[in-house]
């Protein structure tokens, strides 16, 4: 196979008949880079969309009050059902259901710092929280378990809040009155993929003895831990079930309590992203075909063109192994580096719209208005870019033996007629 | 050396065959020169092809320096014709893309001759040619007499016993064809047998045996003491004419 001299025979051919090696080769790069991008794009998409479901935990659950719409055991519909602690204790106990926060709802907050103030979002939640939710410390700690015990008056701000309140000076450790009432800051926080963050976070079990909450719960956000939509929709029922149970209302009754399941949505989301990637790939398919196609009908052509050459190699003495061996080791050589340089060009070419990609995304952080990119690391498994690369060369290689089979086995006078 | 008995061809045509050869039986030996004649379908490429191993016969017996040729693999056939024939052609066969030096040093490469040491080779068969200025350019930009005598020499390279030229005048005027003959009767000289297929008299003439082929069989075999008797017919032929 390694022979110096066959390949110099082979170089020698190649360097003679540029078009013919510039066409075999163009058709070949041309393919790979459209499968290149083609790959690519379809990656960026869907990795964009997924990313944007990464902001909160996907298999958050979130379970809020209502009103009964279904009459139920005697008593009339529209009956407004109230959480408490225990409802927390009892959810918690589904089979399912991993971590857990409950929340007290305060509406609009008055926060006020020496001369500054607003009125902001006053979530208040258990240490758990930041689990379900995508919450990011900038500077100190989230609520724990012991500012819950001992009910302090903690509280951890959005950025948003501690730019208004303390501009450029040091928030944590000082105190902010929320309502009048003096609470230490503790942390600051942000929301990645949100443009505001206006919401400051204090410990379920202060809020609700300073601020008149007694045991009461406004909403649950939990993690369940199902890994499909089916497995979900049995939590999803086994929580409206022990509800009802408790609350005396319809498991049946969508209006008693809210359940939203981030799972469900991310699943059928999903879905329609499996679907795109396939037809991606049907496309990609269709753009390797055409590429098979266009190397198989050049190297035909080839062979067709260099019959009579093979007439008088055959004449001088080439057997017919060592004519096939020439044209396809020509052939496998230039579509291997038409191939490499097609696979370049478009990871390259991916890569360079990723670079720039994420330099806008990390201007865009900057000024605050990353509302979440739909098209992210668009590139492509290198794997799938190498198998490709290789079907093309294989497919190339067959298209040329077959005929050069062919005509290296034909008697030599009759090659040597073919003009 | 050449020993034909019997030899049948035909070309398969459609439903109908072309029965070429009917039964061809000669016998050349080592140093011939030797001119196939006839009219055009008589058969003498037919025979030439078998000769060099270039086509395949139906029947009858082929023996070259004493091996049978029947029925041999393309691989086999391909290996006795780099050792033993060069073939020179009418329209010379050159190959298009590769320059003089190249293509006469072409069937040493099929011998597992280095680079290097063919290329050396070649030059020097060139310049017996005298055509060692013109080693590096392409064919096409070559007269047709100086292509045949690339083509002579590219026969010549592998040192073959025989040298088999199918019309190598056909395509040359008659000043190049004297040209081309006068290197064939010096490698004739050599020691080669030389076996030319041509239809014109005058080239035939310079040879040493004339073998006329009528309708697939051989009709007439001139040699040398008959061939002054052949050539006093020609000029004959020719002062009538």
């Amino acid at each position: 196979m390694f022979d110096i001299d066959k390949w110099q025979e082979i170089f020698a051919t190649i360097k003679k008949n540029k078009m013919r090696t510039f066409l075999t080769g163009f058709s070949v790069a041309w393919g790979i880079f459209m499968l290149m991008i083609l790959l690519g794009s379809g990656n960026g998409l869907s990795n964009g969309v997924s990313s944007n479901f990464m902001n909160d935990a996907v298999n958050a659950m979130w379970i809020w009050t209502g009103e009964t719409t279904i009459p139920y055991q005697g008593m009339k519909s529209g009956r407004a059902i109230q959480f408490h602690n225990e409802d927390q204790d009892i959810v918690r106990k589904v089979s399912g259901v991993g971590v857990s926060s409950g929340r007290y709802f305060m509406g609009n907050t008055r926060y006020s710092f020496k001369k500054e103030s607003g009125e902001y979002t006053t979530i208040t939640c258990q240490p758990e929280l930041i689990q379900v939710e995508n919450i990011v410390l900038n500077e100190g700690r989230f609520i724990n378990q012991i500012d819950l015990e001992q009910k302090r008056k903690v509280v951890v701000i959005g950025t948003d809040i501690k730019t208004a309140l303390f501009k450029d000076t040091i928030a944590i450790g000082q105190y902010v009155d929320i309502n009048k009432v003096p609470f230490k800051v503790i942390g600051v926080c942000s929301e990645p993929g949100s443009t505001r963050n206006r919401n400051a976070y204090m410990p379920l079990s202060t809020a609700q003895m300073i601020f008149n909450g007694a045991n009461k719960l406004h909403n649950l956000a939990v993690t369940i831990n199902a890994q499909t939509l089916e497995e979900s929709k049995v939590i999803e029922e086994q929580v409206r079930n022990v509800l009802g149970r408790k609350h005396k209302f319809d498991p049946k009754d969508e209006g008693a309590i809210g359940l939203y399941n981030k799972l469900e949505n991310y699943i059928q989301t999903m879905r329609i992203f499996q679907a795109i990637k396939i037809f991606i790939w049907i496309i990609g398919i269709g753009t390797l075909i055409a590429g098979i196609v266009g190397v198989s009908n050049i190297m035909l052509i080839v062979v067709k063109e260099r019959t009579k050459e093979i007439g008088i190699r055959k004449a001088i003495g080439a057997s017919p192994s060592s004519v096939i061996s020439l044209i396809l080791l020509e052939s496998i050589m230039i579509t291997t580096i038409a191939g490499y340089i097609g696979l370049v060009l478009g990871t390259g070419l991916m890569e360079m719209i990723n670079y720039f990609m994420v330099q806008s995304a990390g201007t865009a952080v900057a000024s605050e208005q990353d509302g979440g990119s739909i098209f992210l690391n668009p590139t492509v498994d290198i794997n799938i870019a190498i198998y490709s690369t290789l079907l093309l060369i294989v497919a190339g290689a067959i298209a040329g033996y077959i005929p050069a089979k062919r005509a290296a086995s034909i008697k030599p006078i009759v090659a040597l007629r073919d003009e | 050396m050449i020993k034909l008995n019997n030899i049948h061809k035909s070309y398969e045509m459609g439903n109908n065959s072309l029965h070429v050869l009917k039964g061809i039986d000669l016998e050349i030996e080592q140093g011939d020169f030797v001119s196939i004649m006839g009219s055009s379908g008589s058969g003498k490429s037919t025979l030439l092809n078998i000769l060099g191993m270039l086509d395949n016969y139906d029947k009858g017996t082929y023996h070259l320096s004493g091996n049978l040729i029947q029925n041999m693999s393309e691989k086999k056939s391909a290996k006795l014709r780099n050792e033993m024939v060069g073939f020179v052609f009418q329209s010379f066969n050159l190959i298009s893309f590769k320059n003089a030096m190249e293509n006469v040093a072409l069937p040493l490469y099929y011998k597992g001759i280095p680079r290097k040491k063919r290329n050396l080779i070649a030059m020097e068969y060139l310049e017996k040619m005298g055509l060692k200025e013109w080693a590096n350019h392409m064919p096409n930009e070559m007269s047709g007499g100086q292509k045949q005598r690339v083509a002579i020499a590219r026969a010549l390279i592998s040192e073959p016993k025989i040298i088999l030229a199918d019309e190598p005048t056909g395509a040359l005027d008659s000043a190049t064809s004297y040209e081309v003959m006068e290197i064939l009767k010096d490698v004739n000289a050599s020691g080669i047998t030389v076996i030319i297929v041509t239809h014109e008299h005058d080239i035939a003439a310079l040879t040493n045996q004339i073998i006329r082929l009528k309708d697939g069989l051989i009709h007439e075999i001139i040699r040398n003491g008959e061939l002054k008797e052949f050539k006093k017919n020609l000029i004959r032929g020719l002062e009538i004419a």
